[in-house]
């Protein structure tokens, strides 16, 4: 590539029902009622791998969806219900060969040592494919499914309080502990680990294993895995974030941050402080990606997909609005606007189709075509796992390290 | 008349962390990578298995406060395997072994739920139970519970994950296109679930999967085990090797059904066992012998006869005679996160016996440990173990049974080519696949029909 063509951008696209929009299952293409089989979810991420995409997130909730933050809503005109997103992306991986596999997990209710070596499970099962994306929930009506803890009813006004604030702080602590004991697990055998000495009879060299002791406000762990290390070393960690809190938890413990801009100036701004925010923790010279958050609406000509937006807000009873961007219009112009963020700081997107079974097709098919004629793209898989595509080289294990050293 | 012969169940359980794996031998391969997973459960598809079964550990097994590192060591995630094993077979059924102590009824709910969806039908759950603080050291809870509440928490778990399951009733997702209605029932998955171990509410949110729910398995021997079973299992595991005392135990069980308004046909009974195959009788029992030799080498043998003595025994030599000492009785065992030591419920006496078979027969540690440690086994050419099979079914002494090879992945394979066929020639094992859904390979009602059924009656 020459040195005067653009950088390459990373490309994502977030998989959630039928789409994003809350009527995109009334889409002749949405096959709302494959949802919860294994056929529906293999058909999207095929087409995402066709696409040469980074990877698929798969959404996730310990709760039935709902369109009010904090509570469940009692609608019965949107798609509600969903499968575990850890085991969709275990069962897509063996039909999948080049495309990272992203599930959602809940750090709130669940284990830590569970996910662990679940996505290690799955960074076996996908040859080295698995990320993370994290995200917590301090909604009461799921910590009532757990039983174990009570939370205040939240509203997005209240986290703006100082109470608020403190709250999301504690929150935020327990996640930033959630992910380092996963990430601690995942080091906590050494690549060489097993031996098969037949002379000794050792199946293990048990020096190369190693006790995390992890002694935090929530939960401890003593570690280790019960599962080596997995292929990637340490899967990708990712995790959706709005405000400082959040984008410091990205800066502290995540390899990609997904933010959701509104323009370039305001992408320049969210990147600035991440930046910032990884200089303070140090990490400074290690690579973090930030990924702009897209909802899109894509279409031949701009009137249509602008057209088809309205026609599905009125569907729907109620314009769709989201915490990120609305793109509506044609490849080119979605071109163009990735560009223009990425020169804002931003090393990739993630789309979230508003209707998958059109608007996937027309990411993969419209805009990386056109995004590849600008030298933009990738015009094929150049590595075989998810650091490889990411540009994140094979992390060096903090245990055997440290041995080392010492 | 003659009674109709019974059709064979079988299954197998993946070889794993424990000293009948054989890991040295040349062809032994990764116990980690999927490639083996698959492998092993294409075999076992290719066979007209049942299902593929696979254990669960939760913490590295300890001895003398160091990891145990002579056998196998290390397993992936159950149902990350499981969900990726529904991607590379059409038929089999996934079981996995998932503890009630260190998970909750609503996230294990989900994932059982899924695992259904996303294999179409094929998932099924062996129901274990735990309470030891050495495995709850890598939980958010720890090891809180007090061990007489295993088995009322392992019950109250099971009971709760069923309300889960049937608070989806199967007519929910009307996903009509035209009128826009999604769901039937804003209701939908709503519980309510209130008892000693969990006070839980809402709206469980995965939609009723294709079986209903999982199918359950249980092990466990003890009488609280049994009933447990005998109420809530579709399938026990048990461990019986003689043909006597799997008849006393089958009896045992199978008459513990009624009380809970079930027949018998609906708690299949499916013991482990392993197996050696040979041209010949003769030449499988000299395998059988180099088998046993490889499963417990002389290091090995010492360390399961720590499990009994609770003592460091490294300085014994294992082709020599048994300690003269006894076993230390104190609470804090030698060994920790195994559950045989659990056999060994009076170390005194069972030392004692140990010491005296030894010394009538002049066994060495070694020699010991390879006969005591012996599991239910078949042993012989493909039609002998075929026969003997088959006859250990039609006495009633087990429903079918549960298949370990000692080599990871491909220890199956001559199982699969050599004595299934001969099964099949007999008539008591399929040949096609009756349907899609783990159910309908072990002749199990869907629940809603058990439901009718007993509504009806």
């Amino acid at each position: 590539m020459s040195s005067t063509s653009p950088s390459p951008l990373h490309l994502a696209v977030a998989l959630d029902g039928t789409g994003w929009h809350p009527a995109s299952w009334r889409e002749p293409v949405a096959r709302p009622r494959d949802l919860f089989t294994a056929a529906y979810w293999a058909d999207q991420v095929a087409e995402a791998e066709r696409g040469l995409l980074d990877f698929v997130t798969f959404e996730d909730g310990l709760g039935l969806q709902s369109s009010h933050y904090g509570d469940l809503d009692g609608r019965t005109d949107q798609v509600r219900g969903r499968l575990d997103a850890v085991l969709i992306a275990a069962r897509i991986a063996p039909l999948t060969s080049h495309i990272g596999l992203v599930p959602t997990v809940v750090s709130t209710h669940t284990e830590p040592f569970h996910i662990s070596k679940a996505i290690a499970t799955l960074d076996y099962v996908s040859t080295g494919r698995a990320g993370v994306r994290v995200q917590l929930s301090a909604r009461p009506h799921e910590a009532d499914h757990f039983g174990r803890r009570t939370f205040e009813p939240i509203s997005l006004e209240s986290l703006r309080t100082p109470a608020g604030q403190e709250r999301l702080a504690e929150h935020f602590d327990e996640a930033a502990d959630y992910i380092e004991v996963v990430r601690r697990l995942w080091d906590s055998w050494e690549d060489d680990a097993e031996i098969r000495d037949t002379a000794t009879g050792r199946f293990v060299d048990r020096e190369k294993l190693h006790y995390i002791d992890f002694e935090g406000r929530h939960f401890s762990v003593k570690g280790p895995s019960i599962t080596p290390r997995p292929p990637q070393g340490q899967p990708v960690v990712s995790s959706l974030a709005h405000q400082t809190v959040p984008y410091r938890l990205v800066a502290r413990a995540t390899d990609i941050g997904y933010v959701t801009p509104h323009d370039t100036d305001d992408a320049r701004a969210i990147v600035a402080e991440i930046r910032a925010e990884q200089q303070a923790a140090g990490r400074a010279d290690e690579p973090l990606h930030i990924f702009g958050d897209l909802v899109v609406f894509l279409d031949d000509d701009e009137a249509t997909a602008v057209a088809r937006r309205e026609r599905l807000d009125a569907l729907a009873g109620e314009p769709y609005t989201s915490d990120a961007r609305i793109f509506a219009g044609t490849p080119a112009q979605l071109a163009d606007l990735l560009q223009e963020l990425q020169s804002a700081g931003l090393t990739g997107f993630r789309l979230r189709p508003a209707v998958a079974g059109h608007d996937l097709p027309a990411i993969t098919q419209g805009l990386v075509p056109e995004l590849q004629r600008r030298d933009a793209f990738r015009r094929a898989y150049e590595a075989d796992t998810l650091r490889g595509l990411l540009g994140l080289a094979r992390p060096a294990n903090r245990y055997a390290a440290a041995a080392a050293t010492a | 008349m003659s009674k109709p012969l019974k059709q064979i169940h079988l299954a197998a359980h993946f070889p794993g962390v424990n000293n009948t794996t054989v890991w040295s031998d040349p062809a032994a391969g990764s116990h980690i990578e999927f490639s083996s997973f698959a492998h092993f459960a294409r075999t076992a598809e290719r066979a007209k298995f049942d299902f593929l079964f696979l254990a669960e550990g939760l913490r590295l097994r300890e001895q003398g406060g160091k990891i145990y590192d002579l056998d196998v060591v290390g397993r992936p995630d159950t149902f990350t395997i499981l969900a990726a094993l529904a991607a590379v077979t059409e038929h089999l059924g996934l079981t996995g072994t998932i503890n009630s102590t260190f998970n909750e009824p609503y996230e294990v709910a989900r994932q059982f739920a899924s695992l259904d969806h996303l294999s179409g039908g094929r998932a099924a759950w062996n129901v274990v139970t735990s309470w030891d603080a050495f495995t709850g050291e890598n939980f958010r809870r720890g090891g809180f519970l007090p061990q007489d509440e295993r088995y009322s928490r392992a019950k109250e778990f099971l009971a709760t994950t069923n309300e889960l399951f049937d608070s989806w009733h199967g007519d929910e997702i009307l996903a009509d296109q035209a009128s826009g209605t999604f769901l039937a029932d804003a209701k939908a998955g709503a519980f309510v679930h209130q008892g000693q171990h969990f006070d839980i509410q809402g709206q469980f949110n995965v939609p009723r999967s294709p079986q209903g729910r999982p199918v359950i398995f249980q092990a466990g021997d003890s009488d609280e085990g049994r009933e447990f079973a005998a109420s809530s299992a579709d399938a026990i595991f048990s461990r019986y090797s003689t043909l006597t005392e799997g008849q006393a135990f089958y009896t045992d069980v199978k008459s513990r059904l009624a009380k809970y308004g079930r027949r018998s046909d609906q708690l299949l009974i499916l013991p482990a066992a392993t197996f050696v195959l040979g041209d010949t009788d003769a030449e499988a029992e000299d395998l059988a012998k180099e088998v046993r030799r490889q499963q417990v080498s002389g290091a090995t043998a010492i360390k399961h006869l720590e499990f009994v003595w609770n003592r460091d025994l490294s300085s014994y030599d294992p082709d020599g005679p048994l300690p003269d000492i006894d076993p230390d009785v104190s609470e804090n065992h030698i060994s920790k996160g195994r559950a045989q030591v659990r056999m060994y419920r009076d170390p005194l006496a069972t030392a004692r016996e140990w010491r005296e078979r030894a010394a009538a027969n002049n066994w060495s540690i070694r020699d010991l440990v390879i006969e005591t440690g012996n599991r239910q086994a078949f042993i012989g050419s493909p039609s002998t173990v075929a026969k003997t099979i088959n006859d250990f079914v039609q006495a009633d002494a087990s429903d079918g049974f549960i298949l370990v090879p000692h080599i990871t992945p491909t220890g199956l394979d001559p199982f699969a080519d050599k004595v299934v066929p001969l099964l099949q020639e007999q008539g008591v094992f399929r040949t096609e696949y009756e349907g899609p859904t783990l159910r309908d390979h072990l002749g199990l009602a869907h629940p809603d029909e058990v439901r009718e059924e007993r509504a009806a009656s």
